[in-house]
């Protein structure tokens, strides 16, 4: 009831007077008006104390009236946990269906790093606690763990700059290396229930690093932007190699912009080059008995990438589209040592020689909401075994043109931006003479703060 | 590569501007940018009157374009939490980091509505800060106008006195226009409404509208078709005379109640662009205004 009053008041203390002399008329029709309101506000009054006179018990003003009484004021800071960082933490859990494989591979390819593959059954997947802040006006820091049954991963710790300007930034720590497109992506973001089959055969599942990373993101109206890493390259394709300066390098670029309101894109070129001494792969000979392997030498690898995306009017709420295709080459070049496995009935003894291998391969993924909530997807796999030479140990291990692939069907609701559940089917083909149907459910969900997601 | 780093390095001096290039998260900052720093300003827009402004992708030529402001403004209290840390973090550009004079916050400078009692995400997507769509009401606009023509200038200082001079007009200009807008919407007043999303509790606030019934139960939480029919049923016992809804919402659920309701759905511009006739901020309450008033028949 009191609002006209307090419009005025609102008015009058949001713009002071004027010197100008022409202003006089609106002032005076200002006058007027407040005088006019005066006055109906006093009838107002009026019949608001008579409407008290009859009502005794009337009911609590309304929210509305309340709300327009409050004075404007400067913003006071509220939130206690101010230096508190962001924190939040992912709860991933699936129940998968599987055929029961002991020794799961990919044909033509040394197992990369830690692949863990999912469990038969109901199985949890790794926890997620993530932690990020500005460290002080200079840089802001992140934090990613894994955690899973007595084994907690720093899957990221890093600082990085934000007062250099000119487009460069300089993250050091560890963290995921900026190759590719998926690269960057943890397993909650991942828009299957399962890695695909390119980044299983590259990296088990992403390229990490400890080291520093240097970008520069060019100031044009085109994004562009060119980053160099160096790191201790001490996971696959690489190992630890205890010395000095750097065990990897990495160097990507990527573009991007938009096509009318509608579409948006990114391309990219990457390149890493790391090497091996040592490197630890169990594979099956010739006798079909697991055979250990020690490969010594450099693994350098190309990888193309490609995303679309399509949104109404640039709208994504109720519908949209994206396509993501990545491509690789991988060279590898040293010595492979098959391990003496003949007391087990094995091929190998315990030969060193000259092993060179170059393979390919891709992925390529549409996801598409029809409705809010709602998305499906489609991703196919195919990697090439490519050109691979054991040199002397040709006669124990297993040569092969067999070309993995795989098709995966998903469908996928999300209540809100903090929770997914999601229905996968998969044919794998990615084992020579086993072609396999899985399905996974999974359910992925957020706690605390908002987290930003990538393109 | 390298050739490629020589060439851009070369080109670079060719893309140092004049104006100052302004990054604007949402249309009514671009618009008021706009009105302050006439030519002495180059505004980008980041977002369309027909997009989610809570749903924005941190797509690459929004890092381009973040990567060349020198002034970022928008709304803040958590509107842009999903896409713009993301931004400045990925442009590289240390000018427009938090804290730092290209850092523009809207809604630090007006009081906020709606701040929930209780944070939490059991109740949808809340902002901790208070609602966030302060744009609604013009003399939200003022107050921010004032501010924004004081950071124009701090930040490009050569040209502060031209924005300080187009802010005054502008303001003397706004002022009338917000008087007039106060004459028209007196038979708005204490009408009560229903709104899709609390999108428009600073407009309500403003010209005196009462909000009896929101659509989505919950914030950014889309409504069922069971929570819909409930509530129709509530506004039976206290009826509603229109429903709104903003221009970048699906009509889906405002259209559906309408139509048990018998009452207009009503679709406001809520920002610039968001309907014929809104190039501007005046042509945006304009609209607004003859949007409701046509409404309210």
């Amino acid at each position: 009831m009191l609002r006209p009053t307090l419009l005025v008041a609102a008015l009058a203390a949001a713009f002071p007077a004027f010197a100008d002399a022409d202003l006089d008329a609106l002032r005076a029709e200002l006058q007027d008006m407040k005088s006019s309101y005066e006055a109906r506000i006093q009838s107002l009054e009026k019949r608001l104390q008579q409407a008290e006179a009859q009502a005794a018990n009337a009911p609590a003003p309304s929210p509305a009236s309340a709300v327009a009484a409050v004075e404007p004021a400067p913003l006071q800071e509220t939130a206690s946990n101010r230096f508190n960082p962001d924190i939040s933490l992912i709860l991933q859990g699936q129940y998968a269906n599987l055929d029961d494989i002991e020794h799961r591979h990919i044909t033509g390819y040394f197992p990369a790093g830690h692949d863990h593959g999912a469990a038969r059954g109901f199985s949890l997947e790794h926890t997620e606690l993530v932690m990020s802040a500005s460290i002080d006006p200079y840089f802001s820091g992140y934090m990613n763990l894994a955690l899973l049954d007595a084994e907690v991963s720093i899957e990221e710790a890093w600082f990085q700059t934000t007062g250099l300007g000119n487009g460069l930034t300089l993250r050091g720590g560890r963290f995921l290396s900026g190759l590719g497109y998926q690269n960057t992506q943890h397993p909650h973001a991942w828009d299957f229930a399962d890695n695909n089959l390119m980044y299983r055969a590259l990296f088990g599942e992403a390229y990490g690093n400890d080291g520093l990373q240097l970008k520069w993101v060019a100031p044009t109206e085109l994004f562009m932007e060119f980053g160099a890493e160096a790191g201790r390259g001490a996971n696959f394709p690489g190992t630890d190699r205890n010395k000095n300066g750097a065990g990897s390098t990495v160097l990507f670029g990527h573009l991007g912009g938009d096509v009318g309101v509608s579409h948006s894109w990114r391309a990219g070129v990457s390149y890493l080059q790391t090497k091996a001494s040592d490197r630890d792969s169990e594979i099956d000979d010739l006798n079909d008995v697991a055979a250990e392997t020690l490969f010594s030498g450099s693994s350098k690898a190309w990888i193309a990438d490609f995303v679309w995306k399509w949104a109404p009017n640039g709208n994504a709420t109720e519908q949209n589209f994206k396509f993501a295709t990545e491509y690789f080459s991988r060279k590898e070049d040293g010595d492979l040592l098959c391990v003496d496995n003949t007391a087990t009935g094995g091929a190998c003894t315990d030969v060193t020689d000259r092993y060179k291998a170059t393979q390919s391969g891709f992925y390529a993924q549409g996801v598409y909401q029809f409705m809010p909530r709602w998305r499906t997807g489609y991703r196919y796999d195919r990697l090439d075994s490519g050109s691979v030479d054991f040199g002397l140990n040709n006669a124990f291990l297993p040569v092969t043109d067999y070309a993995p692939t795989r098709h995966s069907l998903m469908l996928d609701y999300s209540p809100s931006e903090f929770s997914r559940f999601r229905l996968q089917v998969s044919q794998d083909k990615s084992m020579e003479s086993v072609s396999e149907n899985q399905w996974f459910v999974q359910y992925i969900h957020s706690l605390g703060s908002h987290g930003a997601h990538s393109f | 590569m390298k050739q490629f780093f020589a060439v851009v390095l070369l080109w670079l001096p060719l893309s140092v501007h004049a104006a100052l290039n302004v990054f604007a998260c949402e249309p009514e900052w671009g618009a008021l940018a706009r009105e302050i720093g006439g030519d002495d300003v180059k505004v980008y827009n980041a977002t369309t009157a027909m997009q989610d402004p809570h749903r924005i992708e941190a797509r690459p030529s929004l890092i381009a374009q973040t990567r060349r402001a020198g002034l970022v403004v928008c709304s803040g209290a958590e509107l842009e939490v999903g896409w713009l840390p993301l931004l400045l973090r990925e442009s590289g550009n240390a000018a427009v980091q938090p804290g730092r004079p290209g850092y523009f916050e809207a809604t630090r400078y007006v009081t906020l509505l709606d701040k929930p009692a209780i944070v939490d995400r059991s109740q949808g997507d809340v902002h901790a800060a208070g609602n966030p769509h302060i744009q609604t009401d013009p003399r939200n606009l003022a107050r921010v106008g004032a501010a924004l023509a004081q950071r124009l200038g701090e930040v490009d200082p050569a040209h502060a006195a031209a924005y300080q001079a187009r802010w005054k007009t502008f303001s003397i200009r706004w002022e009338a226009a917000i008087a007039r807008w106060q004459q028209q919407a007196a038979p708005l007043k204490g009408m009560p409404v229903a709104v899709q999303h609390k999108s428009f509790t600073y407009l309500l606030n403003w010209l005196g509208l009462r909000e009896v019934a929101t659509l989505e139960p919950k914030p950014g939480v889309e409504p069922s078709l069971g929570y819909l029919a409930e509530v129709a049923a509530r506004l039976k016992t206290s009826p509603a005379r229109m429903v709104l809804r903003a221009a970048y919402q699906s009509p889906r659920a405002s259209v559906w109640l309408a139509e048990r309701a018998d009452i207009p759905a009503v679709a406001l511009p809520f920002t610039v662009g968001g309907a014929p006739g809104t190039d501007d901020l005046f042509g945006l309450f304009d609209v607004t205004l003859a949007e409701l008033l046509k409404g309210a028949k």
